[in-house]
């Protein structure tokens, strides 16, 4: 697809924009439609449009094998992280009102940080799967 | 009564894609008739007002999907076998009798779009009120998927890691570590990477 | 029995008959995980139409409206189809997987190559 000039500069135009609009989702989905699993697509989407234009190969250098790896456990951790640091502050797993000195902040603090361990699980796993299909040997 | 109409011909929109993707022969088609529904699905649920899942199902049924299922029309024929007839009668028939049980059970449920339904009466209500004070947070869908239903929220997000290790330990291989056809074609033998 | 207000849901049945058809009766692979997304979604828009009221809006709080729509669906069809999509995901891993062993994704010809178990 490299020749193709017209869908090359295009793409190279659009990219930033769709990585802007994922993370737009991603931190306004208290106040719209949205939240980490839409805006995880839509980062995992820039990603896979790059590699649609451009090639696995040179998005591998982008995204190495270990940086996908290493998103898919953060994000898990990330949630998992704050329902425990919700333990570790008195209240059972997974408890959001004592994070934070008043209950209501707290709820805003903890949604906001498991929405975004969402955000980046999803990415991984959409951008490890598809570069996973897209290595495969073509020749069968 | 006009949006019940929209909600009538979208649907029978769907029912046409659906019919239309039995009875097609070309993968290729198929592939791009199921993107064409999920999409069609999407525009319904913005009409039946679910905002969130309209953003979600566009996102992830139609793109998602569709480019997975594209990456792997690549190993395989356009084509599908042709086969010496066209309708399996056992298959019609069970599909029959299943469908005849389930629209008889359709007869039971609350009316389309009724306030009073029981599953619009008890847990909504308390979300609706409620769920604005406690979180602070304008969208209630966000606030009962990330706080008042967190872990079901948590164990989705283990579906999706272990879905993405799943098809690493099915097709990863590590590129580069070819065997040079040493011990034949055996293109299972390489370790997990991606 | 009022059928305007039951035909939506009729429909739907229609939908979720073909795509339980088309994993029933199709016999190349690729085209059973399209009929059981079929299948899926139909599944999502039943839950979706239940939880529609008449004058309801999006359930998200805004200045000017006092009458919205049931969330408890919208949540769970949000884990539902992230879950639909990584089943989805892994089925076709293993069609590779098949395609790759067996070098074919017809289900009668690759139960006719019973050596190959």
């Amino acid at each position: 697809m490299r020749e193709k000039t017209v869908l090359r500069v295009g793409s190279k135009f659009l990219i930033p924009f769709v990585l802007i609009f994922a993370l737009y989702v991603q931190w306004h989905g208290d106040f719209g439609p949205g939240g980490g699993f839409q805006a995880g697509v839509i980062f995992a989407a820039a990603f896979i449009l790059y590699a649609l234009m451009f090639g696995a190969q040179t998005t591998r250098k982008v995204m190495p094998p270990w940086l996908t790896r290493f998103l898919l456990c953060l994000g898990v951790l990330i949630y998992s992280g704050t329902g425990l640091l919700g333990m570790y502050l008195g209240g059972n797993f997974l408890d959001y009102f004592v994070l934070a000195s008043d209950p209501v902040t707290g709820q805003e603090r903890g949604i906001l940080w498991v929405e975004f361990g969402v955000g980046v699980t999803v990415f991984a796993a959409m951008i490890t799967i598809f570069l996973t299909f897209a290595g495969q040997d073509t020749e069968q | 009564m006009t949006e019940y109409l929209i909600i009538i011909v979208l649907l029978v929109f769907m029912a046409a894609t659906a019919l239309a993707l039995t009875y097609l022969r070309n993968l290729f088609s198929v592939v791009m008739l199921s993107g064409v529904f999920s999409f069609l699905g999407a525009v319904l649920y913005v009409f039946l007002d679910a905002v969130d899942v309209a953003f979600t199902e566009a996102a992830v049924g139609a793109g998602i999907s569709t480019v997975l299922l594209l990456g792997v029309l690549t190993f395989s024929k356009h084509e599908e076998k042709e086969s010496g007839h066209i309708i399996s009668y056992p298959a019609l028939l069970l599909v029959l009798v299943t469908g005849a049980a389930l629209i008889y059970g359709t007869l039971d449920m609350p009316l389309f779009s009724d306030s009073m339904a029981p599953a619009n009466s008890h847990i909504a209500r308390y979300y609706l009120e409620n769920a604005p004070i406690e979180t602070g947070i304008p969208n209630v869908v966000t606030s009962v998927l990330a706080s008042y239903r967190g872990y079901d929220t948590l164990g989705e997000t283990f579906v999706v890691f272990t879905a993405a290790v799943g098809v690493l330990t099915i097709i990863g291989r590590v590129p580069g570590k070819r065997s040079n056809k040493q011990d034949g074609d055996k293109p299972d033998q390489k370790k997990d990477s991606v | 029995m009022n059928i305007l207000g039951l035909l939506p849901y009729w429909i739907v049945v229609f939908l979720m008959m073909t795509g339980f058809y088309v994993v029933i009766a199709q016999s190349n692979l690729i085209k059973k995980i399209v009929g059981l997304g079929i299948f899926q979604v139909s599944v999502f828009v039943l839950y979706i139409l239940l939880g529609e009221t008449t004058g309801g809006t999006a359930p998200i709080m805004a200045e000017g409206f006092v009458k919205y729509n049931n969330p408890v669906p919208h949540v769970l069809i949000l884990t539902a189809i992230v879950v639909g999509v990584a089943t989805t995901a892994l089925g076709l891993a293993l069609i590779v997987r098949i395609q790759k062993s067996f070098g074919t994704v017809e289900d009668d010809e690759i139960a006719r190559n019973e050596g190959s178990w």
